[in-house]
């Protein structure tokens, strides 16, 4: 069984992070993962950093930009986390832009993903579309699940077809914008987080995009099975560096 | 073959929409109306209107006397420096203005290189009351001073991005990044044929009015309504697209795409796409663009703004793969040279990325009866503080 699908059949409310790899050291990726495991964290999406990440809000953009700087690449990373899985058990997903992939070699790229124990892929610019009609049996050979994202503006009937051929859980974004643009959940995203629960989706839900502690949390988890916190996570890293990591983890689950 | 888009949104390889769930549903509403809406009486007739009454369209075929005796053969301007606010870019802002308010838009966003698709936008926001952003390059409004001030004075709001090379890539994030936060009442003017589908087609159609004209004028001086050769600098690729446009499958005509090379094409300081770039996704489109081996894109330069890009429109990188398209590149001195020579010889002062189409006439050699089209596209206003510090003026 696919580690996320085990992850949420505990049945507990996930708390997943997301960080730019090679930032804010470029040795710092199994660090950075060894120490989120070691404090409770459930799950983890690794930021491929990508020089244009337009869907990105000034820190993320910032962390990727330093994380190239450092030296990242699509090669690095995977030979950072060649034998990972000897410490690491928590689902482990990979989030990047396309063009890095697509350079890469979508097929190479699933096989080095499958090699080292990645779980899942959330790649926000390639939709739902264009990964059914041509990248899903490649994906899927892998063994790999690919995460999409819904917005307070998608459709219903485009939920409903992400739905169909989501594997893991959906991303939901909580309001329309870029990463770390707000910082809380007010009452437009908690009814909208209802409605969507409320359609009884095959696929659980997972929050992102404003969720930076404890508050936003627990607001955006009373209607999904969990929520993801990168852009607060990143600037701890930036103030506080690695050994900052317990004590924000703890305070986010107090 | 076909080199007009595919209703998939592709030319070719090339095309398509990869952009983030965020911005779906703007952009689907733009795919299945811009036809539509576009199509309608009332909609070509407004837009007919504003370009003959507001643009000054049609803008004259001149025949460059001089300069097609110095070089043996028949050599037409096509003048879109003669379009109010100086350049081509008008031409499709008109049009998506026009469409925005159909489809209920409250607020104009845009990007802009050399400037001049921000003061396009900016006109147009205050012909309709419309309140207007546009984003620029930090760099980019350092070395083009004048246009920002026209923007400002046009009422427009310009923001300075400040990530990455500090130029048109990086407005462009930024533009989408807005969009991204404000999904319901803005409308982005993209002022080229790049993005994601529809915008390259929608663009290209706006601009198309370039050889409309230039098929009539052509038909009264010449008897025939097709040149031997149209040829037109590509950034993204716009005016190019608008010239090329109802001679693309026409096979009589050929085609040539001019390119920045900067300060040479292996200098590492350059923006010839077709030379240098690989086949990746910029902007939400599969196109050709400049990047490392890990897919990073890399920063372009070139002395023009408005050639400084990575990436080239995918109904380009199709012409350029099918070599239906001839694409030269042209280092920044020579075509400083003709901005020199084009106003000298023929009393035109050429924007920076006009006058690098024009160094063409050095590189290839054209019969005495070939009739040559040049797309003019943009004045050198803007530029002339670059000119008098090459010049020494």
């Amino acid at each position: 069984m696919n580690r996320i699908d085990q992850k949420f059949k505990d049945g507990k409310t996930l708390l997943s992070i997301y960080f730019s790899a090679g930032h804010p050291a470029l040795e710092d990726t199994v660090t950075i993962l060894k120490s989120l495991q070691h404090t409770g964290v459930d799950m983890v999406e690794i930021g491929l950093p990508f020089s244009d990440p337009l869907a990105d809000g000034p820190t993320i953009q910032e962390s990727s930009t330093k994380a190239l700087k450092n030296g990242m690449t699509t090669k690095k990373l995977f030979s950072q986390l060649e034998g990972v899985r000897q410490t690491i058990s928590i689902p482990l997903i990979l989030m990047g832009y396309f063009n890095p992939i697509l350079q890469f070699g979508v097929e190479q790229f699933c096989s080095y993903c499958q090699k080292v124990g990645i779980d899942g892929l959330i790649i926000p610019d390639l939709p739902v579309d264009v990964y059914h009609e041509k990248y899903q049996s490649i994906f899927e050979q892998y063994g790999l699940y690919n995460m999409f994202l819904i917005t307070p503006q998608t459709s219903e009937e485009r939920i409903r077809f992400i739905d169909s051929v989501s594997k893991g859980f959906i991303y939901m974004v909580s309001s329309a914008s870029v990463t770390g643009a707000k910082n809380s959940i007010g009452a437009s995203q908690t009814s909208y987080f209802k409605r969507i629960a409320n359609m009884q989706l095959q696929t659980p839900t997972v929050v992102g995009f404003g969720i930076s502690n404890a508050t936003t949390f627990s607001a955006a988890t009373q209607y999904s099975r969990g929520a993801i916190i990168g852009s607060a996570f990143i600037q701890l890293l930036e103030e506080k560096g690695v050994e900052g990591i317990p004590d924000f983890i703890q305070s986010i689950r107090s | 073959m076909n080199y007009n888009v595919d209703d998939k949104g592709y030319y070719g390889d090339f095309g398509g929409a990869y952009i983030p769930e965020m911005l779906y549903p703007n952009v689907e509403e733009l795919r299945t109306q811009y036809l539509t809406i576009t199509s309608q009486e009332d909609f070509k007739k407004e837009f007919d209107s504003l370009l003959k009454e507001y643009v000054g369209r049609p803008t004259p075929l001149y025949f460059a006397n001089r300069l097609s005796e110095k070089y043996n053969t028949k050599i037409y301007l096509k003048r879109e420096d003669l379009c109010h606010t100086g350049a081509h870019k008008v031409n499709n802002t008109i049009g998506q203005i026009l469409l925005a308010k159909r489809l209920g838009k409250k607020r104009i966003i845009a990007e802009t290189g050399a400037g001049q698709h921000g003061v396009a936008t900016a006109t147009v926001c205050a012909l309709m009351g419309i309140e207007c952003v546009v984003y620029m390059g930090a760099l980019d409004i350092k070395r083009q001073a004048p246009n920002v001030a026209r923007m400002k004075m046009l009422g427009a709001e310009v923001r300075a991005a400040q990530s990455g090379s500090k130029t048109l890539k990086d407005a462009t994030n930024e533009a989408i990044r807005d969009w991204i936060n404000n999904p319901v009442d803005t409308h982005y003017i993209i002022g080229s044929v790049v993005g994601p589908h529809p915008y390259p087609d929608m663009v290209a159609r706006f601009q198309s009015v370039i050889s409309a004209e230039t098929k009539i004028q052509l038909e009264e001086k010449e008897g025939r309504d097709y040149p031997d050769y149209v040829i037109a600098c590509v950034g993204g690729g716009s005016n190019a697209a608008g010239l090329f446009y109802h001679y693309l499958n026409d096979t009589r005509v050929n085609i040539i795409a001019v390119e920045a090379a900067g300060k040479g094409i292996d200098s590492g300081e350059s923006a010839a796409t077709s030379a240098l770039g690989k086949e990746g996704i910029i902007h939400g489109s599969k196109t050709l663009l400049m990047q490392t081996e890990d897919g990073q894109i890399t920063e372009p330069y070139s002395i023009s703004a408005g050639l400084d890009y990575p990436g080239v429109g995918p109904m380009h990188a199709h012409l350029f793969r099918s070599k239906r398209a001839e694409f030269i590149s042209i280092p920044d001195q020579e075509a400083m040279d003709w901005g020199l020579t084009l106003s000298q010889m023929e009393g035109i002062i050429p924007a920076i990325e006009t006058a690098h189409a024009f160094a063409v006439l050095d590189v290839r050699r054209f019969k005495p009866n070939d009739i040559i089209v040049f797309n003019c596209s943009g004045r050198g206003d803007k530029d002339l503080a670059t000119y008098i510090e090459y010049f020494k003026l």
